[in-house]
């Protein structure tokens, strides 16, 4: 429930201060409208994996190092932990949950699969949401452009090789 | 993090009023620095005005051949920008060499100038630390310092000023923007990052609630001849140990402009004058070139453990004079690895 604040003075008080107890927030999610109730504090990452369960999205780092939380905001790969979730109201949210169409998963899905891009897979929804926006960017011309610009999702086990193939299977197919 | 209460703001004036009347407020743009610094409690604000919201985000050329870059441009479209890609090739490739691809789309231009530094006993929350509790010490002058500063240091503070693209910036005399509580206002952008001194939490003159609105970079025919060479511990999505922007022209074999700026060594994005100084009206020659970068350094002071840099950012001057010398330096996009040593 939005509450005004202690410190409104004349000129600010037509702008609605929120907080810091949980505010009522609609957010945009895979296409669907979800309401939940969350402090201003909450990031986005959180509000999607604990108050919407959407676990695909995984807090690695927690500050914005790892690139296991990358979700889009309005179709631009973004960093879920370092967002918080009360600026995402207005604006289109995508998680990996949201990639598959009418139960098939998404070329870039398939090709992780094909291409065994992964081993423990904990970076791989956040490689999978870059690599998607990565192919429709542009920038996934070659080997050497794919690790630049891919340079903010890390995998500790290190199965880069893997996950460069299959971004170029899933970009010719794309 | 602790509580915050959060409250978006829909036209600037507003957002200047409800943070420059609250001490406890501040500004929220892309979060990339200041979420993380919340959350390790670095910042304690009670209150977050989001900005984003405000009509800050285009990027124009000017007529007489510069650009205007909105406050809330983001870093990624910036860079993208074909009128800053002609114009000011360096600016691009400062901020496509600088963080992620996530993390450009989410920066904002003005956030990145005020981005805090990258010290960690500024960002532990604990250590003594001049910059974070004023008159408790700077911890990393004894202490693990192989990232810190060379040149603009003193004994308050050597903590590395982290941003790329101001670098480009500061070599270009480009301007900002504010308007605050008492109106608008241009800051030359050598003059808007300060030294440590004896006040290392003074990192720029803005007042609190005064806002960045945009930057402007005046028209620099010389700039569409430039490079930003970037030297870190890996190839990508890693902080400068040394950067150099750099912009020359080369008329009969001597130097007939140039503008430099050094990242990664100094406390402020670091204007090279006195290379510039050396250069001008010189042969193109790489004894000159080293010279000018000998210039440059020579007031450096360094930790043992970040002596290195000295010769490094000598060499990468050099380097990019080469460069751009050579005629190679055209502003071609800025090629994966670029910025690894060699």
């Amino acid at each position: 429930m939005p509450v005004r604040g202690p410190a409104l003075t004349e000129q600010d008080a037509a702008l609605l201060e929120q907080g810091p107890g949980p505010v009522r927030v609609g957010l945009s999610v895979n296409g669907a409208k979800r309401t939940l109730d969350i402090e201003p504090r909450v990031s986005l990452l959180d509000a999607l994996r604990e108050h919407l369960h959407l676990t695909g999205a995984k807090k690695g780092c927690d500050q914005g190092t790892c690139g296991a939380c990358t979700v889009w905001v309005d179709g631009r790969r973004a960093l879920a932990c370092l967002t918080l979730a009360l600026t995402c109201e207005g604006h289109e949210i995508t998680t990996v949950e949201g990639l598959s169409e009418d139960g098939e998963l998404h070329e870039m899905q398939r090709a992780f699969i094909a291409e065994d891009a992964f081993q423990c897979g904990y970076c791989t929804p956040g490689q999978i949401m870059s690599a998607v926006a990565l192919v429709q960017e542009g920038h996934a011309g070659d080997d050497d452009e794919i690790k630049e610009w891919m340079s903010g999702n890390i995998c500790r086990c290190a199965a880069y090789p893997h996950i460069r193939a299959a971004i170029r299977a899933a970009r010719d197919r794309m | 993090m602790r509580p915050i209460t959060y409250l978006r703001a829909t036209d600037t004036a507003s957002a200047v009023t409800a943070v420059s009347t609250d001490p406890t407020s501040d500004f929220l743009a892309g979060g990339t620095t200041e979420v993380d610094l919340l959350r390790q409690n670095v910042l304690n604000p009670r209150r977050l005005v989001d900005i984003n919201d405000l009509p800050l985000t285009d990027v124009e050329g000017t007529p007489a051949g510069g650009v205007r870059i909105g406050a809330l441009a983001r870093m990624s479209d910036v860079a993208a920008d074909p009128v800053v890609r002609e114009r000011f090739p360096l600016i691009a490739q400062a901020l496509e060499l600088g963080a992620s691809a996530q993390l450009r789309n989410m920066a904002s231009m003005g956030g990145n100038l005020l981005q805090r530094v990258r010290c960690s006993y500024f960002r532990d929350a604990e250590s003594p630390c001049n910059k974070r509790e004023p008159g408790t010490g700077c911890s990393a002058v004894e202490g693990f310092s192989r990232g810190h500063a060379v040149l603009g240091t003193s004994e308050h503070c050597i903590a590395t000023h982290p941003s790329d693209v101001a670098v480009a910036l500061v070599a270009l005399d480009a301007q900002v923007r504010t308007t605050g509580p008492h109106g608008e206002r241009t800051y030359a952008i050598d003059d808007f990052f300060l030294l440590p001194g004896d006040s290392p939490h003074r990192e720029h003159p803005l007042e609190h609630g005064e806002l960045i609105t945009g930057i402007e970079v005046p028209a620099t025919p010389v700039a569409r001849h430039s490079h930003y060479l970037k030297v870190r511990d890996r190839a990508s999505y890693e902080f400068a140990l040394v950067s150099v922007a750099a912009a020359l022209s080369v008329v009969d074999g001597v130097i007939a402009d140039v503008r430099m700026a050094l990242g990664g060594v100094a406390t402020k994005p670091w204007r090279a004058r006195r290379a510039e100084d050396f250069l001008i009206g010189a042969r193109v020659q790489r004894d000159d070139f080293a010279m000018a970068a000998r210039v440059e350094m020579a007031d450096a002071r360094p930790t043992p453990m970040n002596a290195f840099k000295v010769e490094l950012a000598q060499r990468a001057i050099v380097r990019v004079l080469d460069l751009l010398s050579d005629g190679t330096g055209d502003g071609s996009e800025p090629g994966p690895g670029a910025g690894s040593p060699s």
